[in-house]
């Protein structure tokens, strides 16, 4: 049965809390990049891809692609919470001979398809995947979806790989764009103004939406509505960084910052709150 | 199996060449090229296997980061493009994509180094096999002529799954091996022996460095060396020192800067194993320049008479440094 929007605000709360918790031990990492996306990759795991945790090679599978790939923590905590690997292993992220790293490594990690971390290449990676599945007849039933930083819309690879999705007229390809605003020195507005995504990649002729990324319905309907398309598709996602911990709220000067003690313990006891909260409403139906 | 070529011919001609023989056996080859695939000769393979072809226009790092989800999907995807864009502008996407990711992707790069003449600075790649070197998981293969060359490629996807650079050239070069060889083994060849000198070179130069040991011969009396390295990473080291250590001195020869390249390689194995005195053919601190394929090599004294004149100079030297002590009893 298809997880409801409720139950996917709930997870994404939970994968919030794990995100708190592994970058407050590791003292390192990207919280509020990874918070922005919580509730994509929720959508993405607990509902939209078709996966299999027990058979991570399976040729069938959706791929999942963290092009931005500084939000790994967002994605392991999803597969760990999938059993690609046991939830302790979490903890461990970022310290010296523990398998998740500091970016995505498919080398290392069960369930990361590619490594990333260098903005810029993810899409271009999606796009060969596609290519690939379409050799082997599986366009149809194997769907890619990679998820893209408002950084990664700077670099100008991901036009390189925009353009060749549409000349080679992949139709299994959706690129989602957690577009917070907010990068290293600043604003994008203020560093370099990415301005209307949506067009742009319609202008590259793609499907293109712009929806509320922390909208559980509109994330799901726009994610499943993608894989029916006949041409690539765009979803847009205006986030907010930081998304659930108030102290972070598209606050600038958090990226790639870990959290301190203090802010962590915050940051926990109001997502905790939301989770209880979140459990009680969904149990009282 | 291709016939072996005995006229002189181009080594990018090879990677065309093998690469359709490779395709018709292994369905999970694809082929990418950027908008040179007349140049590379990939062309050759996209007109036979169109579904398995994909040009990716004048988009080299959105070729290099297809590739590598090709590769984790299964493909064995072959690369090719100008040296000065698969080494240069695609280093980022090669290091995280397809070298850090441990893939079989096999990295085509056409008209390394100044031979390729009149296009000039821009495009003469001189510091690839550097990058490629000092790149982790990088294999790096340079061939001499078109029969080892077409080894090369067939080698390629069966030899293991490592990533690996393939260097070839524009201009056509005589042939070093009279047949397809069998081939490449640990990638150094001796193709003359001798007993004076060592003349240590990779692709290109290695048909020079013949005839620079014909002309030393001639000339001088000294019998010099000549080993093919066709594989500059790894570097197979047994049969450069068992040349060095016979010969006592050995010259480098490379299109490519004195740095980061095969002079460094051999000077590293010889350093930490065999110090002899090893002098240097290759790029100084400098970019190519225009003209044709051949005035360039001139120009930068990339030829036989430039490795002859390098090998006259380190033979001075030689007497010298071997004759120990340099500071004992006898001296004072």
């Amino acid at each position: 049965m298809l997880a409801s929007a409720a139950e996917l605000e709930r997870w994404a709360t939970l994968l919030r809390i794990d995100c708190v918790r592994m970058l407050a031990v590791a003292k390192s990492g990207h919280l509020d990049s990874s918070l922005s996306a919580a509730d994509i990759v929720a959508a993405l795991y607990y509902r939209v891809l078709r996966h299999d945790p027990g058979n991570p090679d399976w040729p069938e599978r959706d791929r999942f692609v963290l092009c931005k790939g500084h939000a790994a923590p967002i994605q392991y905590a999803a597969l760990a919470h999938h059993d690609y690997f046991p939830l302790e292993e979490l903890m461990g992220v970022r310290q010296i001979g523990r398998a998740l790293q500091g970016h995505p490594d498919m080398t290392r990690t069960p369930g990361v398809e590619v490594s990333t971390g260098s903005l810029g290449q993810g899409l271009s990676m999606c796009v060969g995947i596609t290519l690939a599945l379409r050799l082997d007849g599986l366009s149809e039933t194997a769907h890619v979806f990679g998820l893209l930083s408002d950084g990664d819309c700077q670099e100008g690879q991901t036009w390189e790989a925009a353009t060749a999705a549409a000349h080679f007229g992949v139709s299994n390809i959706t690129a989602i764009v957690d577009y917070n605003h907010l990068q290293t020195d600043g604003t994008t507005e203020e560093i370099m103004d990415i301005a209307d995504v949506r067009a742009k990649f319609e202008a590259f002729g793609w499907d293109a939406v712009e929806i509320d990324g922390h909208d559980m319905v509109e994330i799901t309907e726009a994610l499943e509505r993608s894989r029916s398309l006949d041409r690539p598709a765009a979803i847009v996602c205006q986030t907010t960084k930081g998304k659930g911990v108030s102290a972070m709220e598209g606050r600038f000067g958090f990226h790639g910052k870990p959290p301190d003690p203090e802010l962590a313990a915050g940051a926990l006891g109001e997502l905790e709150a939301r989770l209880e909260q979140q459990t009680r409403a969904i149990q009282d139906g | 199996m291709a016939e072996a070529k005995t006229e002189p011919t181009a080594t990018r001609h090879a990677y065309g060449d093998a690469l359709v023989e490779l395709g018709e056996v292994h369905e999970e080859i694809v082929a990418l090229d950027a908008d040179l695939a007349v140049s590379t000769q990939a062309i050759k393979f996209g007109k036979r296997f169109p579904d398995r072809f994909f040009n990716c226009g004048a988009a080299e790092a959105n070729m290099m980061s297809m590739a590598c989800g090709l590769a984790a999907t299964g493909k064995v995807p072959y690369c090719s493009t100008f040296a000065i864009f698969a080494a240069g502008r695609a280093y980022d996407q090669v290091r995280l994509g397809i070298a850090h990711n441990e893939l079989k992707v096999r990295i085509g790069a056409s008209h390394g180094g100044v031979s390729l003449g009149e296009d000039g600075a821009s495009h003469q790649m001189i510091e690839d096999i550097a990058l490629m070197r000092a790149m982790p998981r990088m294999q790096v293969v340079v061939p001499a002529d078109y029969n080892q060359a077409y080894r090369a490629v067939l080698e390629s996807f069966e030899s293991n799954d490592e990533p690996m650079y393939m260097r070839f050239g524009r201009p056509s070069t005589p042939v070093v091996y009279d047949e397809i060889p069998e081939t490449l083994g640990g990638g150094v060849d001796v193709v003359r022996e001798g007993k004076d000198i060592s003349l240590i070179a990779t692709g290109h130069m290695v048909w020079r460095a013949l005839e620079a040991a014909e002309s030393l011969e001639r000339e001088d009396g000294v019998e010099a060396e000549v080993l093919n390295v066709s594989i500059v990473k790894p570097i197979h080291s047994e049969p450069v020192l068992e040349s060095i250590s016979k010969t006592g001195v050995a010259v480098t020869a490379e299109e490519h800067r004195v740095v980061g390249g095969l002079a460094d390689a051999v000077r590293h194995v010889a350093a930490e194993q065999h110090p002899v005195p090893i002098f240097a053919v290759g790029m100084g601190d400098e970019f190519g320049i225009s003209g044709t394929g051949e005035a360039c090599m001139e120009h930068f004294g990339l030829t036989a008479r430039g490795i002859a004149d390098r090998a006259r100079e380190a033979l001075v030297l030689k007497p010298i440094v071997s004759r120990p002590p340099l500071f004992g009893p006898e001296w004072t």
